[in-house]
């Protein structure tokens, strides 16, 4: 692992009574992309903004690119972008009078901002749109222009709060792809998201916070890996037989969770555990009408750790 | 720890060319923010003409509804109405400050602007320049109605210019003030309604629309010494004629201090946000 180009100790921030972070501590290497993942009120925005220089800790230390976010805050503008549901474009200028105001404010030179206006609309699909205001545009186009707004001046840490948050599906597998050509070139890429699969397709660490602190961290594969290999679904149709094959399969040593008709069963030994499964249930138990086997997904992952404990 | 080396500006000449960049900055800034406040109010027209609108009833409510019963000794009331219609004019405008900024806060801007590496007075200074240029057009705006309900300005040109330079300067005053106010509520509406009260206070309890004589000892007292009534009383001196030096000095010098006060608060509150 290279050296962390965004590092937290400690941080902490309260709201009054609500206490948004606990000691959070984080690690990002330079280059890499970290997915900070966590329900709505966990803490992720609060994260954001005090790496991002908007907001300051109560307490600990963050430090971006090695320079502290709180007694270098001027200087660590010059290297962070920052996107996301907080940030906003103004709705009353076109996206190209948007782009270069920014750039402008990013310390760019006036003919440097329009050619990085320009790039930067084409790049992300906009020139059509560039001359209309913004409060005409789409919300994928107002994500997108946002997201550029926040690469006028090449930063090498870019901090994208909830990006595809209410986006369509087209729009958000667009946005994924900037995503992974801005890693790809270098740029170390901070991402909070509710969507697993977001964190899943983008994410080369995670990071799960909960109640403003770190509750796991791992590479997706090894999330899912220590969450099981796998994940078996036997549907019942009916209620009783899922009770049934309930009890057999706990008497065998499994752990099914049982919803409505359905049980669930992960297995950390793999696909293979399948067979021992469906033989506990011969003679005890009714055939289950479909059985279905899947990779388990960061949301199995997330769920088993918020909570609090019993996995599947 | 990975370190980025922060490209510094060259220093040849030491700090006072550094110091020189930054202010060249903040101008620079300032300038852009202020353009797009312009340009923000320029495609939002509505502001704009509803802060226009209530003068203009103003006028023609003084003029020729209640004007009739107003007795000024020695003047034409038309004459009298006018630089009271321009100070309520610019304390009015001056809400739009507050608005805006609220405005920013609630949008979010206001976020992408903190962090991004300009000058931190552009936010400020940027949207109290782009209303000091509204108020311009406002107040040019009001003068033409003024002469077309009869206003004549009787001491001539050079009198009016300086009494409109007078009110211009206590609007962009008084828009610090509101500042304060814009960037710690951030709905727009809200901010709005606690600023009208306190603008209503300041305006009525003045000698804007009557002269002080006819209130009240108890609100004479509170009108006849706050900034509003300084400038009126200083625009009269200067488009009616008379002594002028004194009443002018004691507007300019409420102006001068409330602007120092108010840009030392606002100036507090935006480096203190984010606490």
């Amino acid at each position: 692992m290279s050296e962390a180009m965004i590092e937290a100790h400690g941080l902490r921030k309260a709201f009054g009574q609500v206490r948004a972070l606990d000691g959070l501590d984080l690690a990002v290497p330079a280059g890499s992309v970290l997915g900070l993942l966590g329900p709505n009120g966990s803490g992720k925005t609060t994260t954001v903004s005090i790496l991002a220089t908007s907001l300051r800790p109560d307490g600990g230390r963050a430090t971006v690119g090695g320079l502290d976010v709180v007694t270098e805050a001027a200087r660590v503008r010059r290297v962070i972008g920052l996107a996301g549901q907080f940030a906003a474009v103004d709705p009353n200028l076109t996206g190209r009078e948007n782009l270069r105001l920014i750039g402008r404010l990013s310390r760019l030179g006036r003919v440097q901002a329009r050619v990085r206006a320009e790039e930067l609309l084409d790049r992300f699909g906009l020139t059509a749109a560039a001359g209309r205001l913004v409060r005409g545009y789409s919300g994928g186009m107002r994500r997108r222009l946002d997201v550029a707004a926040a690469l006028l001046h090449r930063p090498a840490v870019l901090f994208l709060d909830e990006p595809t948050t209410g986006l369509d599906p087209e729009s958000r597998f667009a946005l994924w792809d900037s995503v992974r050509d801005l890693a790809r070139s270098g740029t170390t890429v901070l991402l909070t998201t509710q969507y697993l699969e977001e964190a899943d397709a983008l994410a080369d660490q995670v990071v799960i916070i909960s109640a403003g602190r770190v509750a796991d961290t791992g590479t997706p594969a090894e999330l899912k890996a220590r969450f099981g290999m796998a994940v078996f679904h036997l549907d019942f149709s009916r209620q009783e037989a899922a009770e049934a094959a309930h009890a057999a399969l706990a008497s065998a040593g499994y752990r099914p969770r049982r919803a409505g008709a359905g049980l669930q069963i992960r297995s950390v030994a793999g696909t293979g555990e399948l067979a021992g499964v469906l033989r506990a249930l011969d003679g005890r138990a009714p055939d289950p009408v479909s059985v279905a086997v899947r990779e388990p997904t960061l949301d199995d992952v997330f769920l088993s750790l918020t909570r609090g404990g019993e996995a599947a | 720890m990975s370190t980025i080396a922060v490209e510094s500006r060259p220093v040849a000449g030491g700090r006072v060319a550094a110091a020189w960049t930054a202010v060249a900055d903040a101008i620079s800034d300032t300038a852009d923010v202020a353009w797009r406040n312009l340009l923000t109010q320029l495609r939002t027209p509505q502001a704009l003409v509803f802060a226009t609108i209530q003068p203009v009833i103003f006028v023609l409510l003084f003029r020729y509804a209640f004007g009739g019963a107003i007795h000024v000794p020695g003047v034409n009331y038309v004459d009298f109405l006018m630089p009271g219609i321009f100070a309520q004019t610019v304390a009015f405008g001056a809400v739009g400050t507050a608005v805006g900024l609220s405005g920013d806060l609630r949008t979010g801007i206001l976020v992408r602007f903190r962090t991004l590496p300009m000058a931190r007075i552009a936010v400020l200074g940027g949207r109290t320049v782009a209303d000091l240029a509204r108020n311009l057009l406002v107040v040019a705006v009001m003068t033409g109605i003024g002469f077309a309900a009869g206003f004549r300005s009787p001491h001539g040109a050079g009198g009016l210019f300086a009494a409109l330079g007078l009110v211009v300067a206590f609007g962009y005053a008084l828009s610090w003030g509101f500042a304060s106010l814009g960037l710690r509520v951030s709905d727009p509406e809200a901010a709005q309604a606690a600023a009208v009260p306190l603008i209503f206070l300041l305006v009525f309890t003045s000698a804007a629309f009557v002269p002080s004589t006819a209130m009240p000892g108890w609100l004479q007292a509170f009108g006849t010494h706050q900034p509003v009534d300084a400038l009126v009383n200083a625009e009269r001196a200067l488009i009616l004629g008379g002594q002028a030096a004194h009443d002018v000095l004691i507007s300019l010098a409420w102006s001068g201090g409330l602007l120092v006060l108010f840009a030392l608060l606002a100036v507090r509150i935006y480096a203190r946000m984010g606490r």
